[in-house]
């Protein structure tokens, strides 16, 4: 296949970027979307040019490192695909492919396709976690947890913290990110005792980081390569208001 | 170089409990003076970090990647082994002890392997009490799959996922951390070399890789948790990203290397498909719980495969070890592949593929069940090759994933420099001559969680390290010296990329001492790779400057490493004249084609020394006694 692209080129955090056209030439469809942005770079620097910087690291969907907006869609066009786990044969001979960074507040660029998710980590350190001090553990099978309960606590569980969901909002919200972990944890008998204060720390911190507000748009459950629901947004919105209206020794001690 | 394993006396089943006790401790007021450096946030980083931030330790956290989170180990798919006896299937911690040291090819630690297996049953109750959601039965209760090497059933896990949600407990325990203030974490750093001051680990110096900055970081003690160099082959299952580095310049500060040729190459993985292949994709181990291997009898058959009966159809692992079938352990099923490939029955494109079959599992359970288990890998190896598993059988070849080799370290976890210790996929302590399915994550959160926290305390308390900072000069030294190799390596503006190099590497590598060795082959290897690493040094290519996010020129220190260590593998792998798990001598072998062990002379572990020589490593050796599982050809017919 034969490809134009349109790249994202930007040196620095604080520098201007642009979109420069690359002709990609000879590319099997049998390769992943990173194996063709290599290919490029291997061109690029043969020809005494500055490879394209781009994060991923598994390539197996897994690591959550990938991102790009191909085409204005994040994680290109397959759904529930990440970026690495797409192949070329999702594309024609001929394609002109817009491939650009995650486009955030939150998430300033360091360089061409590199931005900064560390704000996602600051949500998690907010209070995404059960505290169990290691060696502090009764039995695994000590409380029985049913087994569609740890189910969908598992289908929230899967986020790989790749901030599609940020990039595909209009608002810039990190909701389905964050709720995914508050749901998570508070569909377990484990994430019980903190599950108010989880909530209410998360959703501030959030704000804190310069993450949009969220107006329940939907796009985020569209872009996420494990297809997270926004079921968990309003789980989330629920544990927010109850542990805002109720005192925190209540908030503690609720069940669901 | 003295090898001193300081494995406690006294009767296996007591040694840990009794080294517990002997162990000196760091009272609460005191912890709090020391800092500990730990390089790596994956199992055994993550979980080592943040439970010694628990104690009361200062902790610095490093990690190449954006986020602690995407460490390695979020890779993992099938699961963890313990010794936990659920199933009532005659599982205990003794026969887990016990598979793991002839899953090893007897050529572990046996008091290792034995507290590993004993800390196994502790980390189930950890991470449940994380909130990690390993799947349960109908009654609520924690469900387990079998895994390959073992006839009972221990391993527990979450869907295809294991590894990611283990990893994502040990993260959020490590960021529960962060927000007290006990980690600090330094993300997209990466670790360049190792300080040394008066013959103890006493810091490291790292690079910024968004300024480019290189900085030193003092501490009484370092750990690494840096993982495998299965990347040295260039395509394996391991990330991109996965990096030799630490050790290896750990190792050239005066870390032993032990078994650096126990490398892992794992059956299961999606067949190659072109030149511009970046890395292998692994299938879980656990699909042989339901799917049957199998390539055509006869030579040269390019039907499809449903057009083939089942009578012309080769079962070979159910035919060559009946007991264990297609459950037979990876090093086994791996070579049992390549057997039939090299016979001219390989599958697929370029005939280097065999067949893992559903359609007899589907007739069985359902495609509903068979969903249910690995619907996600199923989705994945479609994304990948365009075909439906749940209709065609998958292709599969065998793939680098795992380095059983690594830095030495005693019982304690501490290489041969005091005050530098290795845990996880970096050290070589546990898995002998190789690894059984799900024992990896086993390992790592067992060093991670619930060794290093302790035997840190013991070096700390015995050694007392004198407070120290980085005004020292031997920071500033080394300091120097990453910056003039960066330098050199930005100077060259060859004509050849990095990746050249390393897929050049990485194909010797894997002809020459992949899943058969050879001494002939061996040879030559050693005589390429020293060629190759004095042109990569003259001719490649690595643009860009030092002070910017420049990833051609991570990779390029990264691969000159790999140019080294690739050597001593090499050495290794001839030196051994002998065949054992994951290292295979074609000179040594059983007629029906079985590894050959050579216990009277082999029954040791090789670590190695840097003499400042590459192609003249001191061999040190660690003899390994069997006092429990006594000696005996591995049989899994």
């Amino acid at each position: 296949m034969n490809l134009t692209l349109h790249i994202w080129r930007q040196p620095g955090p604080a520098a201007r970027g642009r979109m420069v056209r690359y002709e990609a030439h000879d590319i099997s469809p049998d390769m992943s979307f990173l194996e063709m942005l290599d290919v490029v770079n291997e061109r690029l620097m043969e020809t005494g040019e500055a490879p394209v910087a781009f994060d991923h690291d598994c390539r197996e969907g897994i690591c959550g490192s990938c991102s790009l907006m191909i085409n204005g869609v994040a994680h290109g066009p397959n759904r529930g695909t990440a970026t690495c786990q797409l192949h070329m044969r999702s594309f024609a001979d001929g394609d002109e492919i817009h491939i650009e960074p995650w486009r955030a507040r939150a998430f300033p660029v360091v360089k061409d396709l590199v931005v900064d998710r560390s704000a996602l980590d600051r949500i998690i350190s907010a209070g995404g976690y059960v505290s169990a001090p290691t060696g502090s553990a009764p039995d695994g099978n000590a409380v029985l947890i049913p087994k569609d309960a740890v189910d969908t606590a598992m289908d929230a569980a899967q986020c790989i913290g790749c901030g599609a969901c940020v990039a595909a909002c209009p608002n810039g919200a990190a909701s389905l990110f964050t709720s995914a972990k508050i749901a998570h944890l508070g569909l377990l008998p484990q994430g019980q005792p903190e599950r108010g204060q989880r909530a209410r720390r998360m959703v501030e911190r959030m704000d804190i980081e310069g993450f949009g507000g969220c107006t329940l748009h939907g796009e985020c459950q569209e872009a996420c390569p494990k297809l997270i629901s926004i079921d968990t947004i309003t789980r989330m919105n629920r544990d927010f208001l109850r542990a805002a209206v109720a005192p925190v020794s209540a908030a503690v001690a609720e069940s669901d | 170089m003295e090898l001193k394993s300081k494995v406690p006396d006294g009767p296996i089943e007591a040694k840990w409990d009794k080294h517990k006790f002997e162990m000196k401790l760091v009272s609460p007021a005191n912890k709090r003076r020391y800092t500990v450096i730990v390089v790596g946030s994956g199992l055994a980083g993550g979980a080592a970090a943040a439970t010694m931030s628990e104690l009361g330790y200062n902790v610095k956290c490093f990690c190449f990647q954006d986020s602690p989170r995407r460490a390695h180990s979020i890779a993992a798919q099938g699961g963890i082994n313990a010794a936990k006896n659920y199933r009532n299937d005659g599982d205990s911690v003794y026969r887990l002890f016990y598979d793991t040291v002839k899953g090893g090819d007897f050529r572990s630690r046996e008091a290792n392997v034995h507290r590993l297996a004993q800390v196994s049953v502790q980390i189930i109750d950890q991470c449940v009490a994380q909130g990690v959601p390993f799947a349960r039965e109908y009654g609520g209760l924690l469900a387990n799959r079998s895994f390959g090497g073992a006839q009972v059933s221990r391993t527990f896990y979450a869907r295809g996922q294991t590894g990611q949600q283990l990893l994502l407990g040990a993260y959020q325990a490590l960021e529960k951390e962060v927000a007290r203030g006990g980690v600090t974490m330094y993300p997209r750093t990466e670790m360049l070399d190792l300080v040394v001051i008066d013959g103890r680990a006493r810091g490291i110096v790292v690079r910024n890789m968004v300024t480019g900055r290189i900085e030193s970081h003092a501490a009484d003690a370092v750990v690494l948790g840096t993982g495998g160099y299965g990347n040295v082959f260039y395509l394996s299952t391991n990330a991109k990203g996965s990096n030799c580095t630490a050790i290896w310049r750990a190792h050239k500060r005066g870390a032993a290397f032990a078994n650096p040729c126990y490398t892992q190459i794992h059956p299961t993985c999606i067949p190659v498909s072109g030149e511009y292949q970046s890395k292998l994709t692994l299938m879980s181990e656990s699909l042989r719980n339901d799917g049957r291997v199998w390539v055509p009898k006869r030579a040269g058959d390019h039907r499809p495969p449903d057009l083939i009966p089942d009578g012309e159809r080769d079962y070979y692992l159910e035919r060559r070890y009946p007991s264990f079938g297609n459950l037979a352990p990876r090093d086994i099923a791996s070579r049992a592949a390549k057997a039939v490939c090299d016979e001219g029955r390989g599958v697929g494109p370029g005939g280097l593929g065999v067949y893992l079959d559903f359609a007899d599992a589907i007739k069985r359970l359902g495609a509903g069940t068979i969903r249910e288990r690995y619907g996600n890998l199923f989705e994945m190896y479609q994304r990948i090759t365009d075909e439906n598993p749940y209709q065609v059988p998958m292709r599969i070849y065998p793939a680098v994933h795992y380095t059983m080799g690594g830095l030495w370290v005693d019982y304690n976890l501490m290489t041969t420099i005091p005050g530098l210790h290795v845990i996880g996929e970096a050290n070589f302590s546990d898995h002998g001559a190789n690894r059984l399915g799900a024992s990896a994550l086993m390992q790592g959160l067992a060093d991670g969680y619930f060794v290093i926290p302790l035997t840190i305390g013991d070096y700390l308390a015995s050694a007392r390290p004198a407070p120290i900072d980085v005004s020292h000069a031997e920071f500033s030294r080394v300091e120097a010296e990453v910056a003039e190799r960066t330098r050199r390596l930005l100077d060259i503006r060859g004509k050849r990329t990095v990746d050249s190099f390393h897929r050049e590497l990485g194909q010797l590598m894997w002809d020459k001492c992949g899943m058969a060795r050879n001494a002939t082959g061996l040879k030559e290897a050693l005589g390429r790779i020293p060629e190759l690493r004095e042109e990569f040094w003259r001719n490649v290519n690595v643009p860009g400057s030092d002070a910017e996010l420049n990833q051609a020129l991570e990779k390029a220190g990264r691969v000159a490493d790999f140019l080294e260590l690739g050597q001593l593998i090499c050495l290794d792998a001839l030196h051994r004249e002998e065949s054992c798990g994951g290292h295979f001598r074609e000179e040594h072998q059983t007629e029906d084609g079985e590894a050959r062990r050579d216990d009277v002379n082999f029954a040791y572990v090789a670590a190695w020394e840097y003499t400042g020589d590459l192609g003249a490593p001191r061999l040190n050796r660690e003899p390994l006694e069997f006092e429990y599982v006594h000696l005996a050809q591995r049989s899994y017919k």
